[in-house]
């Protein structure tokens, strides 16, 4: 039985406005799972996401972190990377604001850098750089701090598919290494039967988790798979999941 | 060059038209002084326009150092407390509204000190665009950095200073160009209200002097040293605002075509 490393039980969110956007969430977040969010665009998935990393409070149920709640990264939609540091420096910055020593803040950072396969990509800045590997900096940012669970919000959405296909398998190589949990955000069925071993399907908003799908595929997972006959079976399953938790709102 | 030579073409025709109006109306110099006299007047009244302009320039000098070191440190504090900042902001405002040449007399009467009072009201006037500048930089940080910064447990200082600070640093370097200029004209109309005679006197009692004496040439010549100098202020401050940002601001980035 996989320990659940957070819990959300019936969490609701209200905002200040009166948006109702979630309604009576309830999700386990297994530990070294890769676990997909999956939902129309605007269903209150960042919403959920935030309230998992707690960044912000549910309006009523709970959500509890079985084993504290450090050892948590994010990855937003944009890179979200500081303009005026270099991408060494965007990436040192967990490690700083940790109070790591520089030298070896600076090889960690490095390290994470080569990781996302930007090495020699250090002293250049955000502008220099093409959106992918943008965010595959937010990636090297996230990693650097060895998390136990990595929190991502759709950060393939606004990449061209040729970079989303290869930041997909980059990023499942990195889980593969270093088995971190994950929870990725995306309205893309086809991603989150790429990536996950477990689809959460949510409502339109306000959002709830209407089924789960368990992906049952082996890892390492390549462009074989994407072209695979059990690759359409999932995709298939999940879009008629999909529609139908639409359908319910 | 493609940027300089157009203008610099533009004033060297407009000198030669003031010049050659000048000589063909027979314009006496004590009503319109053709810039070559200005300039030799320039030349030869160099030792005392030279020292009354460090003069002017050190009080304006001076007030930008200040109007840096309280404006930045006030924002940072309004940015600390919402509280301060309602309760500060709106003194602020007033002091930027009110004229200086209004209350310029009353500094100069409390103030002992000339060259004291005249730095106040140079710093009044420059203090405020880099006080309300900042205060929006500081609070225009990107909201997901924010949202990380909580998620890594950054504290005040960090936050302020790996953040906040070099966020609203175009917003201040903005700020501080405006100021640059607004303490030149600060120090020149304070100095005009307190009329100081004597040796150690700005550039704007040169001018007061030379109108008294009807050397109007001179005061050309004071006037263009007030212009120059604010124009090299105005440069050296595009010329730092350029240097801080051209790595990575929106502002300093070139189409490359
Ligand atoms: N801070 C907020 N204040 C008010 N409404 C919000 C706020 N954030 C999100 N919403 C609303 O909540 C709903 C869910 O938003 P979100 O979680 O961002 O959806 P998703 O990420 O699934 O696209 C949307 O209708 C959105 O407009
Ligand atoms: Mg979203």
């Amino acid at each position: 039985m996989p320990r659940s490393i957070v819990s959300c039980r019936d969490v609701s969110k209200r905002f200040a406005n009166g948006t109702l956007a979630l309604d009576g969430a309830t999700l386990d977040v297994e530990e070294r799972q890769f676990l997909s969010l999956l939902g129309p665009s605007g269903c209150g998935k960042s919403t959920l996401l935030r309230l998992i990393a707690g960044l912000a409070q549910p309006s009523t149920g709970t959500i509890t972190w079985n084993g504290g709640h450090d050892g948590l990264s994010f990855v937003f939609q944009e890179p979200t990377l500081m303009p005026w540091a270099t991408a060494l420096d965007n990436v040192v910055l967990p490690l700083r604001l940790a109070g790591a020593a520089r030298a070896e803040r600076e090889a960690q950072a490095a390290a994470a850098l080569a990781d996302v396969g930007l090495a020699g990509f250090e002293k250049s800045y955000p502008r220099e750089l093409s959106g992918g590997m943008k965010m595959r900096v937010s990636i090297a940012r996230a990693l650097v701090t060895r998390p136990t669970l990595l929190l991502m919000d759709e950060p393939f959405a606004a990449l061209d598919e040729i970079t989303r296909f290869k930041l997909n398998n980059d990023l499942l190589e990195l889980w593969q290494r270093d088995r971190f949990t994950a929870v990725f955000v995306t309205h893309s069925v086809f991603e989150s039967v790429f990536l996950s071993q477990r689809i959460a399907v949510m409502t339109s908003r306000p959002g709830r988790v209407q089924s789960e799908i368990v992906v049952d595929a082996p890892y390492p997972r390549d462009a074989g798979y994407r072209t695979s006959p059990l690759y359409n079976e999932h995709c298939r399953s999940v879009s008629a999941a999909l529609e139908k938790s639409m359908a319910h709102a | 060059m493609r940027k300089i030579l157009p203008p610099l073409i533009l004033g060297l025709l407009l000198l030669g038209g003031w010049e050659a109006a000048v000589d063909v109306l027979a314009i006496p110099t004590y009503l319109l002084p053709g810039p070559i006299v200005i300039a030799r007047t320039l030349v030869s009244d160099w030792q005392t326009l030279a020292e009354s302009w460090w003069i002017t320039m050190s009080i304006a000098l001076a007030a930008l150092a200040a109007a840096v070191v309280l404006g930045v440190a006030l924002s940072v504090l309004f940015s600390a407390s919402k509280w301060v900042e309602r309760s500060f902001f709106p003194y602020a405002v007033i002091l930027q509204v009110t004229p200086i040449v209004a209350i310029a007399p009353l500094i100069i009467v409390w103030v002992n000190d000339t060259s004291l009072s005249l730095l106040i009201c140079a710093w009044i006037v420059a203090f405020f665009p880099i006080l309300s500048n900042t205060t929006l930089g500081l609070n225009s940080a990107d909201r997901n950095l924010v949202d990380l910064f909580k998620l890594y447990r950054a504290r005040w200082w960090q936050r302020m200073a790996f953040l906040k600070l070099p966020s609203a640093m175009p917003y201040f370097l903005a700020g501080l160009k405006i100021s640059g200029g607004l303490s030149l004209i600060g120090a020149v109309v304070a100095e005009f209200v307190a009329g100081t005679g004597g040796q150690a006197s700005g550039l704007a009692y040169r001018i007061l002097e030379s109108g008294y004496q009807l050397k109007i040439p001179r005061m050309f010549a004071a006037l263009a040293l007030i212009s120059l100098s604010g124009i090299l202020l105005f440069l050296a401050l595009s010329l730092l605002s350029h240097l801080c940002l051209r790595r990575w601001h929106e502002s300093e980035i070139r189409e490359e075509n």
